[in-house]
């Protein structure tokens, strides 16, 4: 059985590292758009000040609440949102009352400006008491690099494995595999395995690459994120698989594909925070594989979170897996 | 000797089509014979030879093999080589059959197969780089792999050149001297003739008629065609005695009386400057049992 796993793993491995253009698309893809994106943000910060509020946003001097271009995020916990404001991620933290205090980042010059316009509003009848943190800036490069990775990833798993699969389903490389011994689950374990193999792979040239340039700054573990896009993209691996267990048409398979993966493209927090987005937006993203899989490396990256915190994130993703893989071979037809 | 293969009572009806694809075809296949489905195209021989490898399920009927319905012992003796077939990119011949060889348990050692399938130059090309005739050794030898008893060549020398075509019957005699079961279908009369022991007509999903091949036209009709330019042929009034049959240009006369017609002929008025006489083929057998050609 293992012989045969192997054999089809070393096969499809070959097959991969011997089709030129498929490789260097694979590798060059995610540069460009590291690269790009690093370029295009540079020095920029999001356009609006961001002011996390540790309470409810109605408790808020109304003057205040109301001032243009500053956006209102709620935030629960008060420890973690600290970190955020040591980390630039918020130019101000405020908890509602009176006095009202608030936290800002002397080394952030957006904080020292959202203080200064608070002073200006009906804040300041409010007693405003100052606390100060410090810490250095996570760049938007930083935050960013784990969406654009695992959004890289998204597209190698789904395609790389769903549209290969139909692919040998129409020309009748499935069917001869067919006529032999080999069994359904020992050839779809073997694409699952050389997909995260190349997965990994690509990760770690681009990250270790990009990171050459960008030092990125990352608070926590490398081998904590290694283990999180390890298992994230085993998640969308098996979602490519799950879709391609039986189709026979590489249109509809394609077509699915993009629906599946347009969608979390733009709704997963991969170029925007999802905080204060409206909660019908945030229950769809959290159906979404890529959501869990960057929130769980972002917070790694830019907080320094362990295993244990991002366990939910976790949880979810190997159950995701479970339930992609043990459909998708159920349903999988080698015709 | 004893049957390898059997097949009882085989139906098979594709989703939308008017008629059954296999419509009640039993047969049996005895060990160490070449067996040969003989028909024109869309007569159901894919279908049925891919009910007997096991990878299509009939509507009905049963495949035995070595008596017992087939499992997971029959894809380890068996050896496929399908009509057409795609393998996976970017692998040399040797790796597609290093990869294939880990797929059974038992498997033939490269050295052998290359001799047996000539494959020599070819290990470590691309198949997509073969010629037709390079690339249905290739595919042979993958069928081989295993060192099967029983070997499936779903029309293996279609779109070959005449050169290739007898080459790979070569190939199939000695696969056979190996003491292989071969099941064969084909288009061509002239490769079943040559290589099979036994051949079933295919025709609309059913067999018209079944047996070695010199027995099928001993009793269907014994003796010769004569040919002739249809502007040529004349009978008299008196008739001539056989089967006149009109095919194109040419006017075949089927008879076993080749002097008393060739008079006939003469006392028409017949020119017999272009006159040719051959011995029937299964093809002529063919047109008699459907009133069709067998390549249409």
């Amino acid at each position: 059985m293992i012989g045969r796993f192997w054999a089809v793993l070393i096969g499809r491995n070959k097959e991969f590292l011997r089709d030129r253009g498929a490789l260097g698309w694979n590798l060059l893809f995610p540069f460009f758009v590291v690269f790009g994106m690093a370029f295009a943000f540079s020095d920029k910060g999001q356009d609006v000040f961001k002011v996390g509020v540790a309470g409810e946003i109605a408790a808020l001097p109304s003057g205040f609440a109301s001032t243009k271009h500053l956006k209102f995020v709620p935030l629960g916990d008060l420890s973690a949102a600290q970190g955020k404001l040591r980390h630039h991620q918020l130019d101000m933290l405020v908890l509602p009352g009176k006095p009202l205090t608030y936290w800002v980042n002397e080394n952030s010059p957006k904080g020292y400006l959202v203080e200064k316009i608070m002073l200006g509003t009906d804040a300041a009848g409010f007693a405003p008491e100052r606390k100060a943190v410090e810490g250095r800036p996570i760049r938007y490069v930083d935050w960013l690099v784990s969406g654009l990775l695992s959004m890289n990833m998204m597209f190698s798993a789904l395609f790389g494995v769903g549209y290969n699969l139909v692919r040998y389903r129409k020309n009748g490389v499935l069917k001869r595999l067919k006529a032999t011994p080999l069994k359904a689950a020992e050839f779809l374990a073997a694409q699952v395995v050389s997909r995260l193999i190349l997965i990994m792979a690509v990760f770690t040239v681009v990250y270790q690459g990009a990171d050459f340039f960008l030092h990125f700054q990352r608070l926590g573990s490398l081998l904590d994120l290694y283990l999180i896009f390890a298992l994230g993209s085993a998640c969308l691996v098996s979602l490519g698989l799950l879709v391609a267990a039986r189709v026979t048409s590489e249109e509809l398979a394609g077509g699915v594909l993009n629906m599946l993966s347009w969608p979390m493209m733009f709704l997963s927090g991969v170029w925007f925070s999802l905080e204060g987005a409206p909660p019908a937006l945030r229950f769809v993203a959290d159906l979404m594989p890529l959501t869990h899989l960057i929130d769980a490396a972002r917070a790694v990256m830019t907080e320094g979170a362990t295993l244990v915190q991002v366990a939910p994130h976790l949880y979810f993703l190997g159950g995701m897996t479970a339930a992609f893989l043990a459909v998708g071979a159920w349903t999988f037809r080698w015709e | 000797m004893s049957v390898v293969l059997e097949a009882r009572g085989l139906v098979k009806r594709y989703p939308k089509a008017a008629a059954n694809a296999v419509d009640g075809i039993s047969l049996s296949v005895r060990e160490g014979s070449c067996f040969g489905l003989l028909g024109p195209n869309g007569a159901g021989k894919t279908t049925t030879v891919e009910i007997l490898e096991g990878i299509l399920k009939p509507d009905a009927g049963e495949v035995l093999y070595r008596g017992a319905p087939i499992g997971a012992a029959f894809r380890e003796r068996t050896g496929i080589q399908f009509q057409d077939t795609a393998l996976q990119d970017h692998l040399t011949v040797r790796e597609l059959l290093n990869l294939f060889g880990a797929l059974y348990p038992r498997r033939l050692a490269e050295a052998e197969l290359t001799k047996l399938c000539d494959l020599g130059e070819l290990l470590d090309r691309d198949p997509d780089k073969l010629s037709g005739g390079q690339r249905q050794r290739a595919l042979l030898a993958l069928a081989l792999v295993n060192d099967p008893d029983v070997v499936f060549l779903d029309e293996p020398t279609t779109g070959l050149d005449p050169q290739a075509r007898r080459n790979f019957w070569d190939l199939a005699r000695s696969i056979k001297e190996r003491g292989k079961t071969i099941l064969l279908t084909t288009h061509y009369m002239e490769e079943a003739y040559a290589l099979c022991d036994e051949v079933a007509i295919v025709d609309r999903g059913r067999i018209i008629a079944q047996g070695a091949p010199d027995t099928l036209l001993k009793k269907h009709f014994d003796g010769v065609v004569i040919e002739l330019p249809r502007a040529d042929f004349k009978p008299p009034a008196s008739g001539v005695p056989g089967q006149a049959l009109e095919r194109g240009e040419t006017t075949e006369l089927l008879t076993n009386e080749v002097e008393a017609a060739l008079e006939a002929l003469k006392r028409g008025g017949s020119s017999l400057a272009h006159l040719r006489v051959r011995p029937r083929t299964l093809e002529d057998l063919f047109l008699a049992l459907t009133g069709r050609e067998l390549r249409e």
